[in-house]
């Protein structure tokens, strides 16, 4: 395990240039997009959003299925038209530039999209020959790249039987092969089991640690926290609140939460008789949670007055409860 | 090979800028060739077998029995009638097929169109890259299919050799068409249908096997109206050496205004499915 990466000058990433003021590389202002439909009225996957990334920063787009997440990076991929407002990348206008700010991009798709009958080698030399990248230096940064994805071994296999987080992170190799200003990454850990998770997020973080500028949408908070330096939350198109994860946990959150359980069918009185206790209560179809500063102090006075849940847990606060404050629901359903 | 060696940072910054759209078909064309490396075998060996097979039935069986009749136009032998238009409905057929399961597949299981629209390929080139693999295709099937048309004592002239761009032109009419219409279909039932329904009585019915005169005459016009039609004419025409400048620049001016509308449609609706309706 790890392994050194810069070989004779060439890294993984890029490291990011120090200046006062950090660079922007992405500017959104109203950025909206809506779709037209057979028989249907349009539907707006995206309702007017901004925001701007910085070089060298990770950031995140957290919000649930259906948020308007991945049309966003479609948008910034420059594989969809901007449907309004305003988007530049590197300066440049995604509507009329495409090819060359995709040519600056690495992209790392929900669906992995690779050739499974070509063996892995060959995956990132066809990828690599799309840049217009010379043989040598496609064949020199491959095996630097399964290096770095930890997948040197199957360099000869085909794709094809190769577990779900080997065919991830091997499309993270493919999308760092151009040597990427920004690496794109739709939902780079959905569908994974937890050990195939944090291996991507591993090697995602210390492309973080390396300076490379990463985007990634995520419906996973624990994802977010680990990774992002700053997000945006997003719901039904719409931007509900932007800010480094644990800025947002303070100005959204309290530092505790009580998760109470309580028998069936009993749950709506319980939650009446804990008025007053902490700050506010969020009721879920199975739970209730007290949000306080202490959360065992709260657990005392239900008891005290009482109430008796079935199970009781003190946790810290997660982006999980700034979404359930701001949108009223549950990240993952 | 004399390949610069260049560092790191020249082949990054050269990655960055954007070639024109001949160059980026190209590079598609190029994800083709190695995406084909491992079936070449079984196509060259089926490319060789395919027509020999085709021309010993034709001619030594069918042929036989038909040329005792002579009633052919010209009096030519029945395999010497068949053969260019085989050869024109041959490169129509791979036009077809290449235009189908090819397209189908990048979008629906392999991705791989998907894909190239995160690098500098564009709707239209991904278009052009698959079109010129469909078309290196059909020019080799039918190059091999002239020269065992040579073989069999079929070629009756020296404009016979012109008969290659002319069914080059034929097949690229359909693989454009067919690419058009794969790209906005999500199955494959709608291209059984047009296997069935288009590409059999097309075969069939375009004065492939048989002179379009015998056709009952309400069919004329719709055999005069498909593009096999005229490059099976064409092709024939010039094998047997009746070729004349009229009719040779009818069959070419309508060949090659198909060509532009099956172009056209392609490249728009390539450019709907792989990046406007995303």
């Amino acid at each position: 395990m790890g392994r050194e990466l810069s070989v004779d000058g060439g890294s993984v990433g890029r490291v990011p240039q120090h200046t006062q003021t950090p660079e922007v590389l992405i500017r959104a202002d109203g950025l909206v997009k809506t779709f037209t439909r057979k028989n249907a009225a349009p539907f707006t996957a995206v309702a007017g959003i901004d925001f701007e990334v910085r070089r060298g920063e990770v950031f995140g787009f957290l919000g649930p299925n259906g948020a308007g997440k991945s049309t966003t990076m479609r948008m910034i991929g420059c594989v969809s038209p901007v449907g309004g407002g305003h988007l530049s990348l590197f300066g440049l206008d995604p509507n009329t530039d495409g090819p060359r700010i995709r040519a600056r991009l690495g992209v790392v798709p929900q669906e992995d999209s690779l050739d499974l009958e070509m063996r892995v080698r060959d995956n990132l030399h066809v990828y690599g020959r799309y840049f217009g990248l010379p043989r040598t230096v496609i064949r020199e940064r491959a095996e630097r790249l399964l290096e770095f994805v930890q997948l040197t071994e199957r360099a000869e296999d085909k794709v094809e039987p190769l577990s779900g987080g080997m065919k991830r992170r091997l499309t993270i190799a493919r999308a760092l092969i151009n040597d990427p200003e920004i690496l794109i990454l739709d939902e780079p850990t959905t569908g994974l089991d937890p050990q195939a998770r944090h291996v991507v997020w591993d090697r995602l973080y210390r492309l973080k640690q390396q300076g490379t500028t990463l985007i990634l949408t995520t419906h996973y908070m624990d994802e977010a926290e680990q990774l992002c330096d700053r997000l945006v939350v997003m719901d039904k198109g719409r931007i509900a609140a932007e800010g480094a994860p644990r800025e947002l946990i303070e100005r959204y959150a309290t530092r505790e939460v009580l998760e109470l359980r309580f028998p069936l069918g009993e749950q709506e009185q319980a939650a009446e008789k804990l008025a007053g206790i902490g700050e506010r209560h969020e009721q879920l179809p199975d739970r209730v949670l007290v949000y306080a500063e202490d959360g065992d102090g709260a657990l005392a006075e239900a008891r005290a007055r009482g109430l008796e849940p079935v199970t009781a847990l003190v946790r810290r606060s997660t982006l999980e409860d700034v979404f359930l404050h701001l949108t009223g629901r549950t990240l993952v359903d | 090979m004399a390949a610069t060696i260049l560092t790191e940072a020249e082949a990054t910054a050269r990655s960055r800028r954007v070639p024109g759209a001949l160059v980026l078909s190209w590079r598609q064309y190029r994800f083709w060739t190695t995406f084909f490396r491992r079936t070449w075998r079984g196509t060259v060996l089926s490319a060789l077998l395919g027509p020999v097979m085709y021309l010993t039935a034709m001619g030594v069986g069918i042929g036989t029995l038909v040329d005792q009749g002579h009633n052919l136009p010209g009096g030519v032998n029945y395999l010497s009638f068949i053969a260019p238009g085989v050869l024109a409905a041959t490169a129509m057929q791979n036009g077809i097929f290449e235009g189908s399961f090819t397209i189908l597949g990048s979008l629906k299981w392999n991705g791989n169109y998907w894909a190239a629209m995160n690098t500098p390929q564009r709707p239209q080139d991904i278009m052009l890259g698959t079109a010129i693999q469909g078309l290196v295709r059909i020019l080799g099937v039918s190059v091999v299919f002239y020269a065992a048309m040579a073989a069999f004592g079929t070629v009756h002239s020296a404009w016979g050799v012109l008969a290659l761009p002319a069914v080059l032109l034929t097949g690229a009419v359909f693989l454009f068409a067919m690419m058009a219409f794969t790209v906005t279909v999500d199955g494959d039932q709608p291209i059984n249908v047009v296997f069935r329904f288009i590409m059999t009585p097309l075969f069939l019915f375009s004065g492939t096997f048989f002179p379009w005169q015998q056709l009952p005459g309400w069919m004329h016009p719709v055999a005069f109206a498909t593009p096999l039609w005229h490059g099976v004419e064409l092709s024939r025409e010039l094998t047997l050496g009746t070729v004349d400048a009229g009719s040779a620049l009818i069959h070419l001016a309508y060949l090659l205004a198909a060509l532009a509308v099956a172009y056209g449609l392609a490249r728009r609706n390539f450019r709907r499915r792989l990046y406007l309706d995303r």
